[in-house]
């Protein structure tokens, strides 16, 4: 036995004549998680990604909407006591206030449907608990986003 | 429970668990919120029967409990948003909670005499 040709192989003499060499490659062994022609492109997409990306945007506009909405609805002009639907019809007579309220609706259903799908995965610890509750959550965000949008664009000053 | 494992985070977990206790608040009264307003396409003496309740001293006193619910969680909010994408932000997130209670306590007392105001007056009058 040969010491001198071992040390090339990185085996030392210790573990005996090396097994493979120039002539005798090793197998090739595939990474356990490479991707082959039969793996989808993903196994699952960025959707938590997107939502926890989501928050932080939407959180800076809605401090932007909700702050100037609590200025003008309880602070600026009397505050509570101005409120009414002549107030209402006032502001929604403008465009601008309309799509501030509905930006904000939007946003804030979604920002808050998605913190509460949160609170329901970590402490609903039943799998159908789960289910049933975000089939709640899911539904009341899509009925009140839809009532609040539909209430926005159909308002009519003159009702009466 | 075995004695003496209660995980106490102390600035970090208190100020995650008010978020979302505010956050879970604020959303289900936007809820109430969007009903009372939808009022307005049914008749303007319904709308304004209804909004006559957010009038009332108990529930202004709820309105001051909205307000210091919104302005923690927005707040706080922002300081989640620094923590995540400023590269400092982990390391001086407790003296950033500090500076978010003190800002909301000023913003706090600033709301007392607008948002309490109108129900002190209904109480003893003007």
């Amino acid at each position: 036995m040969s010491t001198a040709e071992t040390t090339a192989s990185g085996i030392g003499p210790v573990e005996g004549a090396p097994l493979f060499d120039v002539d005798n490659p090793a197998p090739l062994i595939e990474a356990p998680r490479a991707r082959t022609k039969k793996t989808p492109k993903s196994t699952r997409g960025n959707f938590e990604m997107y939502g926890w990306l989501f928050m932080r945007l939407s959180g800076i506009v809605l401090v932007v909407l909700v702050l100037g909405h609590l200025l003008i609805q309880l602070v600026l002009d009397g505050g509570v006591s101005k409120i009414g639907f002549a107030f209402v019809a006032g502001r929604w007579a403008s465009p601008f206030w309309q799509v501030w309220d509905l930006l904000m609706l939007w946003l804030a259903m979604l920002h808050g449907a998605n913190g509460l799908r949160t609170v329901i995965n970590d402490y609903a610890e039943r799998a159908n608990t789960r289910l049933w509750l975000k089939g709640l959550l899911y539904t009341a965000t899509v009925f009140t986003i839809l009532l609040g949008t539909l209430v926005i664009f159909t308002f009519d000053p003159n009702i009466r | 429970m075995p004695a003496g494992t209660l995980y106490r985070g102390r600035e970090g977990m208190w100020s995650w668990v008010a978020h979302r206790v505010t956050g879970v608040l604020i959303f289900f009264f936007l809820f109430v919120h969007v009903l009372d307003t939808a009022l307005v396409r049914v008749s303007p003496e319904d709308y304004d029967k209804v909004v006559a309740t957010y009038k009332t001293p108990i529930v202004g006193l709820l309105e001051y409990g909205l307000v210091a619910a919104i302005l923690f969680h927005a707040l706080n909010g922002l300081r989640v948003i620094a923590v995540d994408f400023w590269s400092k932000g982990p390391r001086y997130q407790k003296q950033m909670l500090w500076s978010v209670v003190g800002i909301w306590v000023v913003l706090m007392i600033g709301a007392i005499y607008p948002v309490l105001g109108h129900a002190a007056r209904e109480l003893f009058g003007s």
